[in-house]
């Protein structure tokens, strides 16, 4: 068990420190939102973590085509990922659209 | 030139319109554009995984069958959300943004239970499908509960009994099942399976014992777990676009949670294991009554009318009355007059933070008219006026001087301050964290009765006459 931890580690050193330099520029990034955009904010936070669509789509591609379940589930797995990215962004869009100066 | 490093450029510049995409959303004029940039780097990502995405192991195979069933979800997808996103109320947009984390934290969950039977031996591999699966789960089942909660299908926040104690055993017990399926690895698919619905009914137990009013925080919460979520997805398939992105908003929305948190002055713990928003709270400001006094529609004119500054304190009681053209409409007319109008903005005024700029905004009230609590609180000794319509909590000064109330400690508005107040109100219902409001009795403060745009219209044309 703890062989297979270190070797894990160890094969995805470089996406562990993508990983904990990604929570720093995170934390950064946000740090001084004015309240005003919280709601925009989460609203394109909410879209772009729709990005586990890109694994549903390698999901899809590396199923066989005779697998009809998994190529179900793969295709519900798409359709959910599409609704939070296209959903996501056009709703914050249309929040944002009205913070023009008047 | 080998295809795969193409494709990791794709992927680079998805990660960076990401960072860049979060950082112009928060500033005011750039965030539009940030918005689209980010949209802009999602679409190559999507685009160039369909195009260019081989296994590591070899050749990823392209039947027509595969790459027609993803354009056909996608186009579903696309379709569906775009008129969700484009139909729906402004009012409403809590819950769509709960809907669509949802959404998310499902398909990551999906990824999990497809992806499971092809990981078993290896440990590192399936402990990140299993952890994915369990919080996209967790963030499904929960952000379904609290899209029924705001948009009021479930009222009561539902209490089991001891549902702390009970919610802790089941999620340690949930935790302790995922290390089990780690360690273990059956074939079957069986437990796997049943791991996902226990991660599904802990969703549930997690949100419902939480009122309305926490709704934002327990949505921001679940936004990160979904973040997470796709991290996880990212580690899984070695992926640099999955991990930025979804690392970014986990670590983005837990700040923006204890954000939050700190603008009602209550730490997160509280929030998810403390009892707030209806059940027993009323008891507290009960037994404090005093008199109640009325104003008519046109003294509330007159004084208006000859007052030199006016704030307008609006809660989602407007919005819900779509009362927000006719204050745009009263503001315009006072500040013909030489009045000066402000907005009072409280943190957590409508249903989310800064819900209630969008929603003003909407109705095309300029921005700089919106003033947030801390700028405006030291205004309130010199306006004459203020008019509070549709918000109660924010308002309520048992937060400041009631130690038994639930509210207390969070910051409001000090409109007690102003020489007068006027509060527009249906009925003398209780907030919507289900608490009596001192203000109404103090003597200061007169009760406008009425629906939210009925009685401004009226006010509208009384003004208009004088």
């Amino acid at each position: 068990m703890i062989n297979d931890i270190v070797s894990f580690l160890g094969e995805n050193i470089e996406m562990i420190y993508i990983l904990i330099l990604s929570v720093f520029v995170g934390v950064e990034v946000i740090g001084k939102v004015p309240a005003v955009l919280h709601t925009p904010l989460m609203s394109g936070a909410n879209a772009i973590h729709g990005v586990v669509i890109v694994g549903a789509i390698i999901v899809m591609l590396n199923t066989p085509v005779d697998n009809i379940l998994a190529l179900a589930l793969g295709f519900v797995a798409v359709v959910l990922g599409t609704l939070n990215v296209v959903g996501g962004f056009a709703v914050t869009d249309r929040m944002l659209e009205m913070f023009k100066k008047k | 030139m080998e295809i795969k490093y193409v494709l990791d450029i794709v992927y680079l510049i998805g990660s960076v319109t990401f960072v860049i995409g979060l950082k112009m959303l928060s500033h005011p004029d750039t965030a539009r554009r940030g918005n689209l940039f980010a949209a802009f780097g999602m679409a190559l990502a999507i685009a160039g995984t369909i195009l260019w995405y081989n296994h590591p192991d070899g050749f990823t195979s392209r039947e027509p069958l595969k790459i027609i069933l993803i354009l056909v979800a996608i186009g579903i997808g696309t379709l569906a959300g775009w008129l969700t996103a484009n139909r729906v109320q402004m009012t409403k947009m809590p819950e769509l943004v709960s809907l669509f984390n949802g959404m998310g934290g499902a398909c990551a969950a999906l990824i999990g239970i497809m992806e499971y039977e092809h990981n078993i031996g290896k440990t590192g591999a399936l402990a990140t499908i299993i952890a994915g699966m369990i919080i996209g789960s967790v963030s499904f089942s929960g952000s379904i509960i609290a899209f029924l909660k705001l948009n009021e299908t479930m009222k009561k926040p539902i209490r089991l009994p001891s549902y702390n104690i009970l919610n802790t055993v089941v999620m340690v017990a949930l935790i302790a099942f995922g290390i089990y399926i780690v360690y273990a690895q059956p074939e079957h698919m069986l437990l796997p399976i049943l791991l996902f619905a226990a991660a599904l009914v802990y969703g549930v137990l997690f949100v419902i014992p939480i009122g309305g009013a926490d709704m934002p925080v327990v949505i921001s919460l679940l936004n990160s777990f979904t973040g997470l979520a796709a991290a996880f997805g990212g580690f899984l398939y070695q992926n640099q676009v999955m991990l930025t992105g979804g690392i970014l908003v986990g670590s983005a929305g837990t700040i923006l949670t204890l954000a939050m948190c700190k603008a009602m002055n209550r730490p997160l713990s509280n929030v998810i294991f403390g009892a707030f928003g209806g059940g027993g709270a009323g008891a507290a400001g009960n037994d404090v009554k005093g008199s109640i006094k009325d104003i008519s529609i046109s003294d509330t004119a007159i004084l208006m009318n000859y007052a030199k500054k006016v704030v307008i304190v609006p809660g989602y009681g407007l919005a819900v009355a779509q009362a927000q053209h006719v204050i745009h409409e009263l503001e315009t007319l006072l500040q013909d007059r030489g009045v000066d109008v402000e907005y009072a903005i409280h943190p957590v005024a409508g249903r989310m933070p800064g819900h209630m700029n969008v929603l003003l905004a909407e109705s095309n009230v300029s921005y700089d008219k919106l003033v947030e609590m801390e700028e405006i609180n030291p205004e309130f000794i010199k306006t004459d006026v203020v008019l509070v319509v549709g918000a109660n909590d924010v308002v309520n000064p048992a937060a400041k001087t009631d130690p038994s109330s639930p509210i207390f400690g969070m910051p409001i508005l000090d409109v007690e301050n102003a020489q007068n107040v006027i509060v527009n109100k249906r009925s003398m219902n209780a907030g919507y964290a289900g608490i009596d409001n001192l203000l109404f009795y103090q003597p200061k403060t007169s009760m406008l009765f009425g629906d939210a745009k009925g009685v401004l219209t009226k006010l509208v044309s009384e003004l208009k006459q004088m």
